[in-house]
């Protein structure tokens, strides 16, 4: 016989360890060899979570190969198209809708585009998956146990794997803080009566990719400046510097961004931001 | 759970394993510095109130301590991170000539693939290098018996054993069966200055010793040490720790010798496996460790060959090397999308990221150091240009400004690796003259292992009370003339601390004080939102690296406004001071309208 993988993943904070401690505990409780293997340390910062549970008669690698997973569970939408390449041939899908847009995801200044994912299940429908899109965080509090968005996946979960709904409750039970238990278990109960769906009409982009890209022209008067140097500390994309002289100049033209601090804070008015109209690409 | 009753089924991690095996050896006394992924095993053993545990100021202490509670008949266990053993190795290398007394077993915890460190080297080289010897686990329950087997080895043979586990077994909950400890006595101290005093005279006379000692144990035919599984003859593969694992998934049939004692090798196991096989594969992480030794000993072997020798293995990685040699159908590896990068960031509140930002701004070289804000290099803090290894962030800032360099020079470096490699430095560029800025971001905490106490903490690994040490009164004792300290939640007083400091001819500590708000507890204060109609998207915010702030779908001038997730938002206050149109607010002064 062979054994069984569930890949458990999301960001860091969100309970992602909590949720394959759930599912190795029962995994035990019915005799099964269990292994359960995760990274801590820097990755957790914010960064990438994810657990691999491997189960079954005997389990030898702790770690599913890309390809072979039965189960998909995450804690959050990006996070699952990250690890959608573990799963088998008809594997399983279960993604919380929630988006935890990363300040990696807003970083470019030229396009203003955000690079966040759309939530779109194309890419798993074409892989032939099975998709659980699960309101979790919703379900949860409903539950009335806000951070229990992970228990109610699990619900999910349970739907799909072979264990009985009791041996399940018995490791919530000993594993969720003694004082939110009842709510975690409503909240499973919530993830339960999860269906799978079929197209999701949410398709947008999360910060649209700008067409045209912007061009900014400083006019200084230089008999305003006193070289006071406000601006240049104040500018958000570091672009301006006093000069010998003591007055301002624009150092990076490309880097501006139009925001106007320098012209708004400016004391003595010596700065205007204008737009210069650049067409690009042609 | 791991101080569980014997006959327990225990779903530990290798570390804990580790931990479990060692209580249940008899160890008495345990040290180490927390190191990713070492951490959780001297965290384990803390939980046992009958063992002496504790952190120390770094990893050579930590390795002096242990030994010379094993010379005085002890038990003794240290634990560290692969390069932490770099820190210990002057220890290590004549521990090994001295012996050890009663036992004294060394984890080291490598890295491959670099999950939280700033290189992969392979520490298993350390045993060859220091001739002692080495047990590699594979799995939670291999940890706990190999760490039994590593201290009975010790004491036999009055040596340092070097247990060696990787992110993937450290990080790994498998099952362990507990089993009852042993009670042992301390056999006492008995002065012995020519195996304790290493004189080079005495010293000529242990090396013949370690040597000696290594050949007696590859001599042993212990079933421990080498496990042979022969199964279809015509691949053979000879594997250790947990790529046996990935063997095992990946080529169910093959023939395995499973290496315990990876070194000295046990060469008549693997004499007798090489000739009951066809074709012979070494498949291991890293370095041609194994492979190199078994070919220096005539065994005719092929690895590197087929499996690389940078990062961490996988199941895959073997599949495909055994793909490449013949031994299984090639196949085309499955397309990964391409995916949104997430990297860590400083979490939201974190009070490295304002005299960063300051340094940065004000033109500073940043010369950086191990710890969470190692991460300020990323964008948008952009605020390190160099880290290499703990402490180094002072000593390469005086060499960077004793080099002509045409910008002022700092060193950023948090509280724990200051005490732990930074004060050699600073008295360095005291003595030197050295014209630099030291910032010593003081959270009070080891932050990036999970909020570990230290020598300026006040507390002991067990939360006891312990003298905590005066930062301040430390480098102005080392002569350093201008001392600073500032809250660097506060905007305004932290730019002019930093400008301050820069101005100082010579060298100027800047201390930032304010805890960690993960750990060890988790601060929340009132959390903070965005007043949509007054942001005007200037970005000033987003230049912080604040995961709590992101661009909303609304535009003002062609660019995303922000948004402040309120549940992850610590009330900082930070941005805040910095939003030049004061469109950022505490909850508790939203409107309801």
């Amino acid at each position: 016989m062979s054994s069984s993988g569930v890949l458990i993943v999301g960001v860091g904070g969100q309970g992602v360890l909590l949720a394959s401690e759930v599912l190795a505990a029962v995994c035990l409780s019915q005799g099964l060899a269990v292994k359960k293997s995760e990274v801590h340390g820097m990755a957790q910062r914010g960064g990438i979570v994810y657990s691999h549970v491997r189960y079954g008669p005997q389990v030898h690698s702790p770690l599913i190969e890309e390809g072979q997973g039965d189960v998909l569970v995450s804690l959050e939408w990006a996070e699952a198209l990250r690890w959608a390449s573990f799963l088998r041939a008809g594997g399983a899908v279960i993604v919380d809708a929630a988006q935890v847009v990363p300040p990696a995801a807003c970083g470019d200044r030229r396009t203003w585009a955000s690079v966040y994912p759309p939530l779109d299940l194309a890419p798993f429908r074409a892989s032939g998956h099975e998709v659980y899109l699960v309101e979790a965080r919703a379900l949860a509090k409903a539950a009335g146990v806000a951070r229990a968005a992970n228990v109610v996946l699990l619900g999910t979960l349970s739907t799909r794997l072979e264990f009985s709904p009791d041996t399940w409750e018995a490791a919530i039970r000993r594993l969720v803080p003694a004082a939110s238990v009842e709510g975690n278990l409503r909240a499973f109960e919530a993830g339960r009566s999860v269906e799978p769906v079929r197209a999701v009409d949410r398709g947008a982009p999360h910060v649209p990719r700008r067409r045209e890209q912007r061009r900014f022209h400083l006019d200084i008067v230089e008999a305003w400046c006193k070289g006071c140097d406000i601006c240049v500390r104040i500018c958000p994309e570091d672009c301006l510097r006093l000069d010998a002289a003591g007055i301002v100049r624009v150092a990076a033209p490309e880097a501006c961004s139009g925001c106007r601090l320098c012209e708004w804070l400016c004391p003595d008015f010596a700065i205007t931001v204008r737009e210069q109209k650049v067409r690009v690409g042609g | 759970m791991i101080e569980a009753a014997p006959a327990a089924r225990l779903l530990l991690s290798g570390d804990e394993g580790i931990a479990r095996g060692a209580y249940e050896a008899g160890v008495h006394l345990a040290t180490g510095y927390p190191g990713t992924p070492s951490t959780e095993i001297i965290e384990a053993l803390a939980r046992f109130p009958e063992i002496t545990v504790q952190w120390s100021a770094n990893e050579k202490v930590a390795l002096d301590v242990a030994l010379g509670a094993a010379l005085s008949g002890a038990r003794a266990l240290c634990a560290m991170k692969h390069v932490g053993l770099n820190v210990a190795a002057d220890t290590l290398m004549t521990a090994a000539y001295t012996g050890v007394g009663g036992a004294l077993v060394i984890v080291s915890a490598d890295d491959p693939g670099m999950h939280s460190s700033q290189n992969e080297q392979d520490n298993r080289f350390y045993a060859r290098f220091a001739g002692i010897p080495m047990l590699e686990p594979a799995d939670s329950e291999e940890a706990r018996r190999f760490t039994r087997l590593a201290f009975d080895l010790s004491a036999r043979y009055d040596v340092p054993v070097l247990v060696r586990i990787t992110t993937r077994s450290a990080h790994t909950r498998s099952v362990v069966m507990a089993e009852e400890p042993l009670r042992l006595p301390m056999g006492g101290f008995v002065p012995d200055p020519r195996k304790y005093v290493m004189l080079p005279a005495y010293a000529r006379a242990r090396h013949p010793v370690v040597l000696d000692r290594l050949a007696r144990i590859a001599a042993v035919d212990d079933p421990d040490f080498a496990a042979t599984e022969l199964r279809d003859r015509s691949v053979g593969v000879i594997t250790s720790g947990i790529a046996y694992h990935y063997v095992r998934e990946v080529l169910p049939n093959a023939s395995v010798l499973k290496l315990n004692l990876t070194y000295p090798l046990p060469l008549d196991r693997v004499r007798a496996f090489a000739a009951a096989v066809d074709r012979i594969f070494v498949v291991e992480e890293l370095e041609p460790f194994l492979e190199e030794m078994l070919r220096a000993n005539g065994v005719a072997v092929a690895g590197k060959a087929f499996w690389p020798r940078v990062g961490e293995l996988s199941p895959r990685l073997v599949r495909a090397g055994f793909a490449a040699a013949g031994v299984l159908p090639a196949e085309a590896p499955a397309l990964a999308p391409e995916a949104m990068p997430r990297p860590p960031v400083l979490c939201p509140g974190c009070p490295h990221v304002l005299p960063l930002l300051a340094l940065r701004k004000l033109g500073a070289v940043i010369c950086g150091d191990i710890g969470c804000y190692t991460l300020a290099a990323l964008p948008p803090l952009r605020a390190m240009d160099t880290c290499v290894a703990m402490g180094c962030s002072i000593g390469m800032a005086i060499g960077l400004a004793k080099s002509g360099l045409n910008a002022p020079v700092a060193a950023a470096i948090g509280d724990s690796t200051f005490l732990h490699a930074g004060i050699p430095a600073l008295l360095d560029a005291v003595y030197n003259r050295a014209r630099i800025v030291v910032l010593i971001l003081n959270n009070g905490t080891t932050a990036m292992t999970g909020g570990q106490p230290h020598p300026g903490t006040g507390q002991s690994i067990r939360g006891e009370a312990a003298p905590a040490v005066d930062l301040a009164a430390l480098c102005t004792a080392l002569g350093v003339e201008h001392v600073a300290s500032v809250d660097p939640y506060d905007l305004g007083a932290t730019y002019l601390a930093v400008e301050e400091a820069l101005a100082h001819d010579g060298v100027a500590v800047l201390i930032t004080n304010r805890p960690c708000v993960e750990a060890p507890v988790k601060i929340r204060d009132i959390p903070y939102f965005v007043v949509a109609e007054a942001c005007t998207a200037c970005q000033l915010c987003m230049n912080l690296g604040c995961p709590a702030i992101t661009w909303t779908d609304e535009l003002w001038e062609g660019r995303p406004k922000v948004t402040i997730d309120g549940i992850a938002c610590t009330g900082c206050t930070v941005c805040a001071q910095l939003c030049p149109a004061d469109a950022i607010r505490p909850t508790t002064a939203r409107v309801t309208s």
